[in-house]
């Protein structure tokens, strides 16, 4: 297995409004098949517009300028619309982030998770019904039959959250783009959340983009990372080495940046304003630009 | 909606529906023109016109006369019309079937024409159609029922007479029907040319009625779905592959339908209040065609008695959109 799964090569993109902003900076990502890479940034760094890129959902305000996205050696933005909508949803699917967003409150629950099936895999209804049960099972949900006739505003944050995760895994896809999947959970469930992708991941040999702001989160689960700051990669490279080395000031930084919970009266650090000056000379930002990117 | 809520609504629309009494007949007395004057002949003596007074009621003080009259409708009498000398609730009878007939055809066009295009719109969102349809709509939310009414008549009645501008049936059409409701009985018998005939008849005012719902349904119900489309489950719908129209109508229309719902509510009752106008242009023997007459005879009974009718019209209206949308909202469907 030479060929990696997805390499994103040069990838450039700029904003159309804010008079022409670099949103991306020739970023260059390679996953291999079943690696889990965390995509981790400040907000506006550009993380979730290397993700939407992956699903061809960039919103309007943002333009692509160069690059390459190459899926299984394809190129998804040179692909014809039927071949690329052909892949979305059954190699590539994606674990939303806000699981109250996410599920269609008028649609009951075996609805929304079988209509993948349906139409990707062309399973037929009583095949999907089973293929849902089986999935709600591997993700922990007891008394399947029940939920599966729910509607979302009958289940918890957590539970919402399982579902998704069972419909993202469920047309047995390559690659899972999980965007800040725990961002809008409680902290207990964070975990658990946390855990189920790593075990899903793993028992069915996927491939995960994990994009997060968290590096505690890209610690617990990611086998490696891409860390960018402003449209451009800073570090890229295998978790432990990532998280042990530090090379970088600002991922340092970062990383004291987040809370303890081992401390919890320590209160918050912020990033040094002189690590963020460094930063900006080093990728060629003006300095006049103080605020950093903006989203 | 359970049951509780409900008896509650219907003790306010009783409430409300004594409100509108009240202010119907203080009005009617306040305003100029004596109903007397408009029956008598000009040689009437005094003595005449005493006893005209006396016969309707109209010498008690106003006190008297507004309980006299609440009371007997309260036992379903309400009264006798002046002008036309004839039961008002038989009369009344007669006519609303009429109205109705005609404003639910209006709405079911307006709900229709409405959904459909605000779909439509929806779908041709960020094409070069867009401008376009937004200006349309603009242009027909600007024009009232009565302006479409006379535009029609000048088009299908005059310059492409294809279509009959007055009455509700062509006295050509033989056919004696059982109840005041036409349409639906011709439409339950399959009698199919009186259906026509009536379609016909119905096809200009219901036009005047409907398209106006229809503009402002299209403007509010594709805002709605334009904000539905942003969600995220729409998002994960695309993703699985479903279809542009699918994705409408199965992902953001239920969950959009609801301010519209409850708009279509309210733009029915002033619907209504438009047939009054329609209704006279096009010469259809409904209730609003003869609340104009009523008011030009000074026909006290009959007035009251019709816009009492209105009243609990614009109420069952109110609750029934109530009940439509507790049944459409999943919260409430599905416990």
């Amino acid at each position: 297995m030479s060929q990696p799964l997805l390499s994103i090569e040069a990838l450039s993109a700029i904003s159309t409004r804010d008079g022409g902003q670099p949103v991306l900076r020739d970023v260059d990502l390679t996953l291999k098949r079943g690696e889990v890479r965390g995509l981790v940034g400040e907000s506006g760094a550009g993380k979730s517009t290397v993700a939407k890129a992956v699903l061809g959902i960039l919103p309007s305000t943002v333009k692509l300028t160069g690059g390459w996205v190459r899926f299984e050696g394809q190129d998804l933005m040179q692909m014809k619309r039927a071949a690329f909508s052909a892949l979305l949803g059954r190699d590539i699917t994606l674990i939303p982030q806000d699981p109250q967003t996410a599920l269609n409150p008028a649609r009951s629950i075996e609805a929304q998770l079988t209509d993948g099936l349906r139409l990707k895999l062309g399973l037929s209804r009583t095949a999907a019904r089973a293929r849902a049960l089986e999935l709600m099972d591997e993700v922990q949900i007891r008394d399947p039959a029940r939920v599966l006739a729910a509607y979302p505003h009958q289940l918890s944050g957590g539970m919402r959250q399982r579902i998704l995760i069972a419909a993202a895994f469920a047309p047995e896809p390559k690659l899972v783009v999980a965007d800040e999947p725990t961002t809008a959970l409680d902290v207990t469930v964070q975990k658990e959340i946390l855990r189920l992708i790593r075990r899903m991941q793993e028992a069915h040999g996927t491939a995960v983009i994990f994009v997060t702001h968290d590096l505690g989160v890209v610690a617990k689960i990611c086998d490696s990372v891409t860390l960018l700051y402003a449209g451009k990669v800073i570090e890229d490279g295998p978790t432990a080495r990532l998280l042990n080395a530090l090379r970088h000031a600002y991922t340092r930084a970062l990383l004291s940046a987040g809370p303890r919970y081992d401390r919890p009266d320590a209160g918050l650090e912020p990033v040094p304003e002189a690590v963020f000056a460094q930063l900006r000379a080093e990728i060629g930002l003006s300095q006049s630009n103080s605020e950093g990117p903006r989203s | 909606m359970a049951v509780s809520p409900l008896i509650t609504r219907l003790g306010l629309a009783l409430v409300t529906l004594f409100g509108v009494a009240v202010i119907v007949f203080c009005l009617l007395r306040v305003v100029p023109g004596d109903p007397v004057a408009m029956m008598i002949s000009p040689s009437a003596t005094p003595a005449d016109i005493a006893a005209l007074k006396a016969r309707y009621g109209l010498d008690l003080g106003l006190g008297a006369q507004f309980m006299l009259w609440l009371g007997a409708v309260a036992r379903g009498d309400f009264g006798t019309s002046i002008s036309l000398r004839r039961d008002v609730l038989e009369l009344i009878g007669e006519r609303l079937p009429a109205t109705l007939e005609l404003a639910f055809a209006a709405l079911v066009f307006g709900i229709l024409a409405g959904g459909m295009l605000a779909i439509f719109g929806t779908l041709c969102r960020r094409t070069p159609l867009e401008p376009v349809l937004d200006f349309l709509n603009g242009l027909f939310l600007a024009v009232p029922d009565f302006v479409w009414a006379l535009a029609l008549v000048l088009l299908f009645g005059v310059f492409l007479p294809v279509l009959p501008i007055s009455g509700r049936l062509d006295p050509s059409v033989p056919v004696a029907f059982a109840t005041p409701f036409y349409l639906l009985e011709s439409l339950a018998r399959l009698n199919l040319a009186a259906v026509g005939d009536l379609l016909a008849h119905m096809a200009m005012p219901v036009l005047a009625l409907g398209l106006p719902l229809a503009a402002i349904i299209v403007r509010t119900l594709k805002e709605a779905l334009i904000e539905a489309m942003l969600q995220d489950y729409v998002l994960l719908a695309r993703l699985k592959g479903m279809s542009p129209l699918r994705l409408v109508v199965q992902e953001a229309l239920r969950n959009a339908v609801g301010p519209t719902l409850t708009l279509t509510g309210v733009q029915f009752t002033f619907m209504i209040g438009g047939t009054v106008i329609v209704e006279r242009i096009f010469a259809y023997p409904g209730l609003g065609n003869m609340a104009i007459d009523a008011v030009i005879n000074r026909d006290l009974p009959l007035i009251q008695g019709i816009v009492l009718t209105f009243g609990a019209l614009f109420i069952a209206i109110n609750i029934a959109t109530d009940l439509i949308a507790a049944l459409l909202n999943p919260r409430q469907a599905h416990g």
